[in-house]
Protein backbone atom coordinates (compact mmCIF):
# COMPACT_ATOMS: atom_id res chain seq x y z
CA UNK A 1 0.00 0.00 0.00
CA UNK A 2 2.85 2.36 0.48
CA UNK A 3 2.82 3.04 -3.12
CA UNK A 4 -0.69 4.43 -2.86
CA UNK A 5 0.74 8.01 -1.70
CA UNK A 6 3.78 8.46 -3.20
CA UNK A 7 3.95 11.88 -4.23
CA UNK A 8 7.12 14.26 -5.57
CA UNK A 9 5.71 17.08 -3.85
CA UNK A 10 6.86 18.28 -0.27
CA UNK A 11 4.09 17.11 2.12
CA UNK A 12 3.54 20.75 3.65
CA UNK A 13 2.26 21.71 -0.29
CA UNK A 14 0.15 18.56 -0.42
CA UNK A 15 -1.56 19.69 3.30
CA UNK A 16 -1.70 23.00 2.67
CA UNK A 17 -3.53 22.13 -0.91
CA UNK A 18 -5.87 20.44 0.37
CA UNK A 19 -6.40 22.99 2.72
CA UNK A 20 -7.29 25.45 0.34
CA UNK A 21 -9.26 23.07 -2.35
CA UNK A 22 -11.26 22.50 0.25
CA UNK A 23 -11.91 25.86 0.88
CA UNK A 24 -12.05 26.81 -3.49
CA UNK A 25 -14.20 24.10 -4.26
CA UNK A 26 -16.81 24.68 -1.14
CA UNK A 27 -17.09 28.01 -1.83
CA UNK A 28 -18.10 27.91 -5.58
CA UNK A 29 -20.64 25.66 -4.29
CA UNK A 30 -22.27 28.55 -2.44
CA UNK A 31 -21.76 31.02 -4.78
CA UNK A 32 -24.27 28.32 -7.00
CA UNK A 33 -26.78 29.21 -4.21
CA UNK A 34 -26.67 33.17 -5.68
CA UNK A 35 -30.13 34.46 -7.13
CA UNK A 36 -31.21 30.96 -6.31
CA UNK A 37 -31.99 31.00 -1.93
CA UNK A 38 -34.97 30.06 -0.52
CA UNK A 39 -34.91 33.95 0.15
CA UNK A 40 -33.12 37.28 0.20
CA UNK A 41 -31.57 36.88 3.36
CA UNK A 42 -30.19 33.16 2.66
CA UNK A 43 -29.24 34.09 -0.76
CA UNK A 44 -26.71 37.11 0.59
CA UNK A 45 -25.97 34.64 3.55
CA UNK A 46 -24.94 32.05 0.98
CA UNK A 47 -22.18 34.88 -0.91
CA UNK A 48 -21.36 35.52 2.56
CA UNK A 49 -20.59 32.14 3.16
CA UNK A 50 -18.76 31.55 -0.36
CA UNK A 51 -17.05 34.80 0.29
CA UNK A 52 -15.09 33.61 3.21
CA UNK A 53 -14.20 30.67 1.72
CA UNK A 54 -12.52 32.06 -1.15
CA UNK A 55 -11.13 34.43 0.71
CA UNK A 56 -9.62 31.46 3.16
CA UNK A 57 -8.92 29.77 -0.69
CA UNK A 58 -6.71 32.53 -2.22
CA UNK A 59 -4.67 32.53 1.38
CA UNK A 60 -4.24 29.03 1.38
CA UNK A 61 -3.43 28.55 -2.28
CA UNK A 62 -0.95 31.76 -2.39
CA UNK A 63 1.06 30.09 0.81
CA UNK A 64 0.80 26.57 -1.56
CA UNK A 65 2.28 28.40 -3.99
CA UNK A 66 5.04 29.81 -2.30
CA UNK A 67 5.96 26.76 -0.63
CA UNK A 68 6.14 25.14 -3.86
CA UNK A 69 8.29 27.67 -5.29
CA UNK A 70 8.11 27.38 -9.20
CA UNK A 71 6.95 30.85 -9.24
CA UNK A 72 3.26 29.42 -9.62
CA UNK A 73 0.27 31.84 -7.80
CA UNK A 74 -2.81 31.12 -6.40
CA UNK A 75 -4.81 32.09 -9.58
CA UNK A 76 -2.36 29.76 -11.47
CA UNK A 77 -3.70 26.62 -8.89
CA UNK A 78 -7.18 27.74 -8.99
CA UNK A 79 -7.28 27.79 -12.56
CA UNK A 80 -4.54 25.68 -14.08
CA UNK A 81 -5.21 22.93 -12.79
CA UNK A 82 -7.63 19.76 -13.90
CA UNK A 83 -9.74 17.83 -11.45
CA UNK A 84 -7.09 15.21 -11.00
CA UNK A 85 -4.81 18.09 -9.59
CA UNK A 86 -7.52 19.00 -6.64
CA UNK A 87 -6.77 17.09 -3.18
CA UNK A 88 -10.42 18.58 -1.75
CA UNK A 89 -12.33 15.96 0.24
CA UNK A 90 -15.18 14.71 -2.02
CA UNK A 91 -17.81 15.61 0.86
CA UNK A 92 -17.06 19.35 -0.09
CA UNK A 93 -17.60 18.81 -4.22
CA UNK A 94 -20.56 16.94 -4.03
CA UNK A 95 -23.62 18.96 -5.31
CA UNK A 96 -25.79 21.37 -3.47
CA UNK A 97 -29.48 19.23 -4.26
CA UNK A 98 -31.72 21.09 -2.28
CA UNK A 99 -30.94 23.59 0.82
CA UNK A 100 -31.72 20.79 3.54
CA UNK A 101 -28.56 18.65 1.59
CA UNK A 102 -26.29 21.87 1.63
CA UNK A 103 -26.84 23.22 5.22
CA UNK A 104 -26.56 19.24 6.45
CA UNK A 105 -23.20 18.79 4.26
CA UNK A 106 -21.97 22.87 5.90
CA UNK A 107 -22.50 21.77 8.93
CA UNK A 108 -20.53 18.38 8.69
CA UNK A 109 -17.55 20.44 7.06
CA UNK A 110 -17.78 23.58 9.00
CA UNK A 111 -17.51 21.58 12.83
CA UNK A 112 -14.78 19.59 10.78
CA UNK A 113 -12.86 22.81 9.51
CA UNK A 114 -13.48 24.45 13.00
CA UNK A 115 -11.36 21.56 15.41
CA UNK A 116 -9.13 21.83 12.35
CA UNK A 117 -8.24 25.68 12.87
CA UNK A 118 -8.93 25.46 16.75
CA UNK A 119 -5.98 22.85 16.29
CA UNK A 120 -3.94 24.61 13.77
CA UNK A 121 -4.11 27.93 15.69
CA UNK A 122 -0.86 26.26 17.05
CA UNK A 123 0.85 24.93 14.39
CA UNK A 124 4.88 25.81 14.50
CA UNK A 125 4.22 27.00 10.66
CA UNK A 126 3.72 31.10 11.51
CA UNK A 127 1.76 31.32 8.23
CA UNK A 128 -0.74 28.35 9.54
CA UNK A 129 -1.03 29.89 12.84
CA UNK A 130 -2.09 32.99 11.62
CA UNK A 131 -4.40 32.12 9.22
CA UNK A 132 -6.01 29.69 11.10
CA UNK A 133 -6.35 32.23 13.84
CA UNK A 134 -7.83 34.56 11.14
CA UNK A 135 -10.24 32.09 9.80
CA UNK A 136 -11.84 30.53 12.74
CA UNK A 137 -13.94 33.49 13.61
CA UNK A 138 -15.62 33.14 10.39
CA UNK A 139 -16.00 29.11 10.53
CA UNK A 140 -17.50 29.90 13.97
CA UNK A 141 -20.09 32.38 12.48
CA UNK A 142 -20.68 28.95 9.78
CA UNK A 143 -20.80 26.77 12.47
CA UNK A 144 -23.40 28.65 14.27
CA UNK A 145 -25.56 29.18 11.20
CA UNK A 146 -25.18 25.81 9.66
CA UNK A 147 -26.26 24.55 13.20
CA UNK A 148 -29.21 26.88 13.48
CA UNK A 149 -30.21 25.83 10.06
CA UNK A 150 -30.35 22.23 10.66
CA UNK A 151 -32.32 22.89 13.93
CA UNK A 152 -34.65 25.12 12.14
CA UNK A 153 -34.99 22.19 9.11
CA UNK A 154 -35.41 19.06 11.64
CA UNK A 155 -37.82 21.11 13.49
CA UNK A 156 -39.55 22.44 10.67
CA UNK A 157 -42.29 20.96 8.68
CA UNK A 158 -42.08 17.06 8.08
CA UNK A 159 -41.14 17.94 4.21
CA UNK A 160 -37.80 20.24 5.83
CA UNK A 161 -36.84 17.38 8.14
CA UNK A 162 -37.07 14.82 5.57
CA UNK A 163 -34.46 17.02 3.24
CA UNK A 164 -32.49 17.39 6.41
CA UNK A 165 -31.89 14.07 7.24
CA UNK A 166 -31.69 12.81 3.53
CA UNK A 167 -28.74 15.24 3.76
CA UNK A 168 -27.25 13.68 6.74
CA UNK A 169 -28.01 10.22 5.28
CA UNK A 170 -26.78 10.97 1.62
CA UNK A 171 -23.24 12.43 3.00
CA UNK A 172 -22.42 9.98 5.41
CA UNK A 173 -20.47 8.20 3.29
CA UNK A 174 -17.69 10.56 2.98
CA UNK A 175 -17.54 11.03 6.55
CA UNK A 176 -14.57 8.80 7.00
CA UNK A 177 -12.44 10.47 4.33
CA UNK A 178 -12.40 13.77 6.33
CA UNK A 179 -10.60 11.55 9.23
CA UNK A 180 -8.30 9.73 6.88
CA UNK A 181 -4.62 10.74 7.84
CA UNK A 182 -1.81 9.97 5.26
CA UNK A 183 1.42 9.05 6.59
CA UNK A 184 2.73 12.72 5.55
CA UNK A 185 -0.06 14.40 7.53
CA UNK A 186 1.59 12.22 10.79
CA UNK A 187 4.92 13.39 10.33
CA UNK A 188 3.83 17.03 9.59
CA UNK A 189 1.44 16.30 13.10
CA UNK A 190 4.24 15.35 15.06
CA UNK A 191 6.67 18.09 13.71
CA UNK A 192 4.21 20.46 15.10
CA UNK A 193 2.73 21.82 11.79
CA UNK A 194 -0.22 20.25 10.81
CA UNK A 195 -2.79 18.46 12.88
CA UNK A 196 -3.71 14.55 12.48
CA UNK A 197 -7.08 14.54 10.76
CA UNK A 198 -7.56 11.21 12.72
CA UNK A 199 -7.69 13.23 16.04
CA UNK A 200 -10.79 15.56 15.56
CA UNK A 201 -13.20 12.90 14.75
CA UNK A 202 -13.71 12.56 18.69
CA UNK A 203 -14.70 16.59 18.79
CA UNK A 204 -16.38 16.91 15.81
CA UNK A 205 -18.82 13.68 16.99
CA UNK A 206 -19.29 15.51 20.03
CA UNK A 207 -20.21 18.72 18.62
CA UNK A 208 -23.04 16.65 15.64
CA UNK A 209 -24.30 14.96 18.24
CA UNK A 210 -25.41 17.73 20.00
CA UNK A 211 -27.12 19.41 17.10
CA UNK A 212 -28.76 16.54 15.78
CA UNK A 213 -30.00 15.83 19.31
CA UNK A 214 -31.64 19.32 19.31
CA UNK A 215 -33.06 18.86 15.83
CA UNK A 216 -34.41 16.01 16.85
CA UNK A 217 -32.98 14.03 13.58
CA UNK A 218 -31.24 10.76 13.61
CA UNK A 219 -27.52 10.08 13.03
CA UNK A 220 -26.33 8.07 10.22
CA UNK A 221 -24.80 4.62 10.39
CA UNK A 222 -21.93 2.71 8.78
CA UNK A 223 -19.65 3.96 7.36
CA UNK A 224 -18.58 4.02 3.82
CA UNK A 225 -15.25 3.63 1.22
CA UNK A 226 -14.82 5.60 -1.26
CA UNK A 227 -14.19 4.37 -4.87
CA UNK A 228 -10.40 6.20 -4.31
CA UNK A 229 -8.09 8.75 -2.51
CA UNK A 230 -7.73 12.69 -3.18
CA UNK A 231 -4.07 12.24 -2.51
CA UNK A 232 -4.02 10.35 -5.94
CA UNK A 233 -6.39 12.94 -7.56
CA UNK A 234 -9.27 10.12 -7.37
CA UNK A 235 -12.55 12.49 -7.12
CA UNK A 236 -16.24 11.58 -7.85
CA UNK A 237 -17.28 12.76 -11.23
CA UNK A 238 -18.94 16.03 -9.32
CA UNK A 239 -15.74 17.80 -9.67
CA UNK A 240 -14.94 17.89 -12.83
CA UNK A 241 -18.73 19.72 -13.52
CA UNK A 242 -18.18 22.28 -10.91
CA UNK A 243 -14.47 22.86 -12.59
CA UNK A 244 -15.93 23.85 -15.81
CA UNK A 245 -17.88 26.66 -14.35
CA UNK A 246 -15.08 27.92 -12.20
CA UNK A 247 -12.17 28.04 -14.76
CA UNK A 248 -14.24 28.99 -17.98
CA UNK A 249 -13.17 32.30 -18.36
CA UNK A 250 -9.41 31.73 -17.80
CA UNK A 251 -9.98 28.53 -20.61
CA UNK A 252 -12.09 30.46 -22.91
CA UNK A 253 -9.54 32.90 -22.50
CA UNK A 254 -6.39 32.17 -21.53
CA UNK A 255 -3.73 35.31 -19.61
CA UNK A 256 -2.03 35.41 -23.05
CA UNK A 257 -4.76 36.50 -24.53
CA UNK A 258 -5.62 38.95 -22.18
CA UNK A 259 -8.28 37.62 -19.33
CA UNK A 260 -6.19 39.26 -16.56
CA UNK A 261 -8.31 40.04 -13.18
CA UNK B 1 2.75 55.26 39.13
CA UNK B 2 2.08 54.41 35.90
CA UNK B 3 1.91 50.96 34.49
CA UNK B 4 1.87 49.68 31.02
CA UNK B 5 -1.16 48.13 29.65
CA UNK B 6 0.37 46.18 26.57
CA UNK B 7 -3.67 46.51 25.34
CA UNK B 8 -4.05 49.95 24.44
CA UNK B 9 -1.47 50.10 22.32
CA UNK B 10 -2.30 47.23 20.53
CA UNK B 11 -5.77 48.66 20.63
CA UNK B 12 -4.55 52.47 19.11
CA UNK B 13 -1.29 51.89 17.03
CA UNK B 14 -1.64 55.69 15.69
CA UNK B 15 -1.65 56.90 19.20
CA UNK B 16 2.12 55.56 19.72
CA UNK B 17 4.78 57.72 19.36
CA UNK B 18 6.16 58.32 15.93
CA UNK B 19 7.90 61.03 14.08
CA UNK B 20 6.15 63.84 12.39
CA UNK B 21 6.27 62.72 9.23
CA UNK B 22 4.12 59.18 10.29
CA UNK B 23 2.02 61.91 12.25
CA UNK B 24 1.54 63.49 9.45
CA UNK B 25 0.72 60.62 7.31
CA UNK B 26 -1.83 59.11 9.86
CA UNK B 27 -3.72 62.81 10.04
CA UNK B 28 -4.04 61.90 6.65
CA UNK B 29 -5.19 58.63 7.30
CA UNK B 30 -8.23 59.62 9.61
CA UNK B 31 -9.42 61.23 6.55
CA UNK B 32 -9.71 58.25 4.53
CA UNK B 33 -13.90 56.66 4.87
CA UNK B 34 -13.88 53.06 4.48
CA UNK B 35 -16.16 52.48 0.84
CA UNK B 36 -18.57 50.20 2.36
CA UNK B 37 -19.44 52.06 5.36
CA UNK B 38 -18.05 55.48 4.87
CA UNK B 39 -19.23 57.16 8.41
CA UNK B 40 -15.89 55.18 9.48
CA UNK B 41 -12.39 55.97 8.42
CA UNK B 42 -9.70 52.90 8.45
CA UNK B 43 -8.70 54.40 11.62
CA UNK B 44 -11.66 54.40 13.01
CA UNK B 45 -12.21 50.62 12.14
CA UNK B 46 -8.92 49.84 13.22
CA UNK B 47 -7.65 48.14 10.29
CA UNK B 48 -4.19 50.57 9.62
CA UNK B 49 -1.67 48.64 12.22
CA UNK B 50 1.48 50.62 11.58
CA UNK B 51 2.74 53.33 9.58
CA UNK B 52 6.51 53.12 9.11
CA UNK B 53 8.49 56.15 6.51
CA UNK B 54 11.87 55.16 5.19
CA UNK B 55 12.64 58.31 3.75
CA UNK B 56 10.66 61.89 4.71
CA UNK B 57 9.64 63.99 2.65
CA UNK B 58 11.92 66.73 1.18
CA UNK B 59 9.34 70.07 0.44
CA UNK B 60 6.35 67.90 0.71
CA UNK B 61 7.42 65.14 -1.39
CA UNK B 62 9.50 61.98 -2.43
CA UNK B 63 8.65 60.00 0.53
CA UNK B 64 8.95 56.19 0.84
CA UNK B 65 6.51 54.62 3.54
CA UNK B 66 5.59 51.24 4.50
CA UNK B 67 1.74 51.10 5.91
CA UNK B 68 0.35 47.44 7.15
CA UNK B 69 -2.96 46.85 6.88
CA UNK B 70 -5.39 44.00 8.37
CA UNK B 71 -8.08 42.75 6.20
CA UNK B 72 -11.78 42.17 8.44
CA UNK B 73 -12.61 38.86 7.01
CA UNK B 74 -10.12 36.99 4.61
CA UNK B 75 -12.63 37.24 1.54
CA UNK B 76 -13.98 40.83 2.02
CA UNK B 77 -14.05 42.78 -1.53
CA UNK B 78 -13.44 45.54 0.09
CA UNK B 79 -9.74 44.68 0.95
CA UNK B 80 -8.14 45.35 -2.87
CA UNK B 81 -10.30 48.72 -2.63
CA UNK B 82 -9.07 50.05 1.05
CA UNK B 83 -5.77 49.32 0.15
CA UNK B 84 -6.01 51.37 -3.30
CA UNK B 85 -7.54 54.26 -1.46
CA UNK B 86 -4.94 54.63 1.34
CA UNK B 87 -2.14 54.10 -1.14
CA UNK B 88 -3.58 56.77 -3.00
CA UNK B 89 -3.99 59.09 -0.08
CA UNK B 90 -0.30 58.43 0.85
CA UNK B 91 1.01 59.43 -2.45
CA UNK B 92 -1.01 62.44 -2.66
CA UNK B 93 0.68 63.46 0.63
CA UNK B 94 4.35 63.29 -1.33
CA UNK B 95 4.57 59.74 0.01
CA UNK B 96 5.64 58.65 -3.76
CA UNK B 97 6.69 55.34 -2.83
CA UNK B 98 4.02 53.83 -0.90
CA UNK B 99 3.56 50.36 0.03
CA UNK B 100 0.85 48.92 1.55
CA UNK B 101 1.55 45.12 3.32
CA UNK B 102 -1.63 42.83 3.91
CA UNK B 103 -0.82 41.42 7.49
CA UNK B 104 -2.56 38.60 9.08
CA UNK B 105 -1.36 38.75 12.91
CA UNK B 106 -3.24 39.54 14.80
CA UNK B 107 -6.26 38.75 13.39
CA UNK B 108 -8.42 42.16 13.30
CA UNK B 109 -11.11 42.31 15.72
CA UNK B 110 -14.15 44.44 16.07
CA UNK B 111 -12.70 45.64 19.63
CA UNK B 112 -10.40 47.83 17.64
CA UNK B 113 -13.68 49.69 16.86
CA UNK B 114 -13.33 53.02 19.11
CA UNK B 115 -16.15 53.96 21.05
CA UNK B 116 -16.41 57.64 19.11
CA UNK B 117 -16.28 55.10 15.81
CA UNK B 118 -19.29 52.87 17.31
CA UNK B 119 -21.40 56.44 18.27
CA UNK B 120 -20.31 57.08 14.27
CA UNK B 121 -21.88 53.70 13.74
CA UNK B 122 -24.88 54.36 15.51
CA UNK B 123 -25.80 57.43 14.26
CA UNK B 124 -24.91 56.04 10.76
CA UNK B 125 -27.99 53.83 11.17
CA UNK B 126 -25.28 50.43 11.97
CA UNK B 127 -26.05 49.40 15.36
CA UNK B 128 -22.60 48.93 16.79
CA UNK B 129 -20.79 45.13 17.71
CA UNK B 130 -21.45 44.80 21.30
CA UNK B 131 -20.33 42.16 23.92
CA UNK B 132 -17.73 39.67 23.23
CA UNK B 133 -16.95 37.61 20.05
CA UNK B 134 -18.72 34.32 19.88
CA UNK B 135 -16.16 31.55 20.95
CA UNK B 136 -16.06 27.76 21.98
CA UNK B 137 -19.35 25.76 22.78
CA UNK B 138 -21.30 28.71 23.22
CA UNK B 139 -21.08 29.68 19.39
CA UNK B 140 -22.22 26.39 18.70
CA UNK B 141 -25.52 27.40 18.99
CA UNK B 142 -27.27 30.54 18.39
CA UNK B 143 -27.31 33.27 21.60
CA UNK B 144 -27.61 36.37 19.76
CA UNK B 145 -26.68 39.19 21.55
CA UNK B 146 -28.69 41.86 22.46
CA UNK B 147 -28.63 44.59 20.28
CA UNK B 148 -29.93 48.08 20.59
CA UNK B 149 -32.08 49.60 17.61
CA UNK B 150 -30.00 52.31 16.01
CA UNK B 151 -33.29 54.12 15.78
CA UNK B 152 -35.30 54.09 18.78
CA UNK B 153 -32.50 52.57 21.47
CA UNK B 154 -35.39 50.13 22.39
CA UNK B 155 -33.75 46.45 22.81
CA UNK B 156 -36.74 44.75 21.93
CA UNK B 157 -35.09 43.40 18.67
CA UNK B 158 -34.68 40.32 16.63
CA UNK B 159 -32.06 38.71 14.56
CA UNK B 160 -32.92 38.14 11.10
CA UNK B 161 -30.15 36.94 9.47
CA UNK B 162 -26.53 35.85 10.80
CA UNK B 163 -25.00 37.72 7.30
CA UNK B 164 -25.82 41.08 6.12
CA UNK B 165 -25.15 43.04 2.89
CA UNK B 166 -21.21 42.86 3.87
CA UNK B 167 -19.32 40.21 5.83
CA UNK B 168 -19.13 42.22 8.76
CA UNK B 169 -22.86 42.81 9.23
CA UNK B 170 -25.99 40.60 10.49
CA UNK B 171 -29.57 41.93 9.71
CA UNK B 172 -31.68 42.79 12.65
CA UNK B 173 -34.90 44.06 13.02
CA UNK B 174 -36.81 46.50 15.44
CA UNK B 175 -40.05 45.10 16.87
CA UNK B 176 -40.77 48.73 18.90
CA UNK B 177 -40.30 51.05 16.08
CA UNK B 178 -40.55 47.88 13.31
CA UNK B 179 -37.23 49.51 11.30
CA UNK B 180 -34.59 46.80 9.98
CA UNK B 181 -31.25 47.97 10.65
CA UNK B 182 -27.61 46.23 10.13
CA UNK B 183 -25.71 44.93 13.14
CA UNK B 184 -21.77 44.97 12.95
CA UNK B 185 -20.77 41.52 14.13
CA UNK B 186 -18.47 40.93 17.05
CA UNK B 187 -15.79 39.14 15.66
Amino acid sequence: MAAVYQSEASPLYQYVLGLGDDALVLGQRWCEWLSKGPNLELDIASSNLALDLLGQAELLLGYAAEVEGKGRTADDLAYLRDAHDFRNHWLVEQPNDNWGVSIARMLMFSLYQYHRLEALTKSRDTFLSEFASKALKEVTYHRRFSAEWTIRLGQGTEESSRRVQKGFNDLWRFVPELFETIESEHALAEEGVAVASVDLRGSWEADLDQVLEQAGLVKPEGTGRLMGSRHNGHHSEHLGMLLCELQYLQRAYPSSAGANW
Amino acid sequence: MMSVVGNTVQERPEEQPCSSEEAALWAVLSEVMDPEVPALSVLDLGIVRAVRVAVPRVDGAGGSVEIDVTPTYTGCPATALINEIITAASVSTGFTDTRVNSVLSPAWTTDWISAEAREKLRVYGIAPPSGDAPSGKAALFGVSPVVACPQCGSKQTEQVSEFGATACKAMYRCTSCLEPFEYFKCI
